[in-house]
């Protein structure tokens, strides 16, 4: 039995092209000879010139940017699996004094953005002489009320018997939550981890505010950077504009369902 | 009352404080304090380097009277009413074509959602680059067509839409995404039911998918709005504001006043803005959400 194929993939097939071309184009133009780059109408190029590549590494420290990017945001998707579970657990499940008060109050910081509260940050860093740095870098992200809530909404969700009989053996709260909880928590923890990382490796903004010197960039910023230098050498520009997605996209194109599963519940309140 | 109140524990009260002091330390330091930081600096003329001074309002009344102001708010609100509405419109049936068995699906998905991971810095090269005027992909593309060549982010009429459609692009994926979760939440009873009634494809997609898309739709509209209102890297990289301010948006503006100009008095009163319209869609979402609950109860 043969199957006719849908005719949607005569929707489908443009659609993905409209949305994959940009990047396409991207890799196209990073592969191509500067002459080819500079030209109307704009075409295929002819062969695939890799010499765009040495020159981005060489000209700008694409190296020490992914680097930088890699300390600060795995350094941030550590402190927020940490500190969110903790802080979580307790919302949820300690009866403490000030525990609706300080759950409110983290709470409406999640409507606050970076560009509201940078100016003042900014200050602060500044008096204990942490600007251009890679801590100044973290310090916004280490812990999320984002997470917070996450992490609360999911033991909330959990039955408490599982913890009771551990708790009547004598078991601490701390030891509770390490041995009976955490291999509870994978599918939640991985969530919040996708959704950090990707936060924090993107951000732009606050880079730009708190840091100076190149040796101490992430990759979006160094990239930024990178452009404002190199404008006219377009496929110079495009070869470290690849060079800067690429451990994003490799990571997506490996876990997609994994990336869709977490943004999607990024939508669920 | 007091009979009925839980029994607390000192050990509780130890033990919850010392596993979300963490948390409260670091968001209360770099989430909460600076909020109120920032509304008191919106008194100060600073620099925000040298100990500022106290202005009074000054900083607010400077405002009332900046026309670049006027224009950034105007900006800002031109462009989240094209994107917001734009996005959603494309969203909504691109998951229902996304939500159909046909071969290759991962693969279609996989197209519409890499954008969402693509960097705002990265977005915005690869845009200049497409819409250069010179030596672009699209103005070859419209020379093919026969169609006339465009300016694109160096035109003051064009730079805001162009600046639209590259946000577009990034955003599609994240409201297709959120749209698709919401579509195969929809029972399958229901749509059986509704094609044993004798409902067309189409007629059982407007009556029972639709309504259903009422509270994603619902989260997108205020999840968009609020991102469109802090809407900068990507102006930042392709335009800086220009040309002649047509793409000057708020938080664009709250930049260049503090960190170019120095003006951080300036600048935080900008934030104190920003602050009130998110607020205030903050609170529309509330409200909101109370009065279409019962859709989500199902």
């Amino acid at each position: 039995m043969t199957r006719r194929p849908s005719r949607l993939h005569l929707i489908l097939i443009p659609l993905s092209l409209v949305m994959v071309a940009p990047l396409i184009w991207m890799v196209l133009l990073s592969v191509s000879t500067r002459d080819e780059a500079r030209r109307f109408p704009p075409g295929l190029p002819s062969g695939v010139d890799w010499h765009n590549y040495v020159t981005a590494w060489t000209e700008g420290p694409f190296g020490t940017w992914l680097v930088n990017s890699a300390i600060v945001s795995l350094t941030c998707v550590v402190t927020n699996l940490v500190f969110c579970s903790l802080a979580g657990y307790a919302f949820a499940r300690i009866p403490f004094l000030g525990s609706k008060v300080l759950f409110i109050a983290i709470l409406a910081t999640l409507m606050v953005p970076i560009q509201i509260i940078m100016l003042p940050m900014l200050i602060m860093l500044r008096q204990v002489h942490l600007t251009d740095t890679l801590a100044a870098l973290m310090a916004p992200n280490l812990a999320t009320p984002f997470g917070v809530f996450l992490l609360r909404q999911f033991f909330t969700a959990l039955p408490r018997e599982l913890e009771d009989a551990a708790r009547i053996d004598g078991a601490s709260r701390l030891r509770t939550l390490r041995s009976v909880l955490l291999p509870l928590m994978g599918p939640t923890l991985a969530t919040l981890s996708v959704l950090t990382f990707l936060n924090v490796w993107n951000d732009f903004l606050w880079p730009l505010v708190a840091v100076q010197s190149p040796q101490n960039m992430t990759i979006q910023l160094g990239l930024q950077n990178f452009q404002s230098s190199h404008y006219s050498q377009v496929s110079v520009l495009m070869a470290g504009t690849v060079t800067s997605q690429i451990p994003v996209l490799v990571m997506f194109v490996l876990a997609q369902r994994f990336f869709v599963r977490s943004i999607a519940s990024s939508g669920i309140k | 009352m007091p009979a009925r109140r839980r029994r607390l524990r000192a050990g509780d009260h130890v033990s919850g404080w010392a596993f979300v002091s963490p948390v409260v330390i670091l968001i209360g330091l770099f989430g909460l304090v600076p909020v109120i930081w920032t509304f008191w600096l919106s008194f100060q003329e600073t620099d925000l380097t040298s100990p500022g001074t106290f202005v009074g309002t000054a900083k607010y009344s400077k405002m009332v009277h900046d026309p670049v102001f006027w224009q950034s708010a105007r900006e800002t609100g031109l462009y989240t009413l094209m994107f917001v509405p734009l996005t959603m419109v494309l969203a909504l049936p691109i998951a229902v074509l996304l939500n159909q068995r046909v071969r290759g699906m991962l693969f279609y998905r996989m197209a519409v959602y890499v954008p969402l991971v693509t960097s705002t810095v990265a977005t915005g090269i690869i845009f200049s680059q497409l819409a250069n005027p010179d030596f672009g992909l699209i103005n070859g593309a419209l020379s093919k067509l026969g169609l006339p060549q465009q300016m694109f982010f160096q035109s003051t009429s064009e730079a805001l839409p162009s600046v639209v459609a590259m946000t577009v692009w990034g955003w599609l994926g994240f409201a297709v995404i959120i749209y698709l979760a919401a579509l195969q939440n929809v029972p399958g009873e229901l749509m059986e039911a509704a094609a044993l009634d004798g409902c067309g494809r189409v007629q059982a997609f407007r009556h029972v998918e639709l309504p259903m898309m009422a509270p994603a739709s619902g989260f997108l509209l205020v999840w968009l709005t609020i991102n469109a209102m802090q809407l900068f890297d990507e102006v930042y990289v392709t335009t800086k504001g220009g040309p002649l301010h047509a793409t000057t948006v708020l938080v664009y503006y709250l930049y260049t006043q503090a960190l170019v100009n120095f003006d951080g008095g300036y600048g935080a009163a900008l934030g104190v803005v920003l602050f009130l319209l998110i607020l205030v869609v903050t609170l529309v979402q509330l409200w909101l959400g109370r009065r279409t609950s019962h859709y989500e109860a199902k």
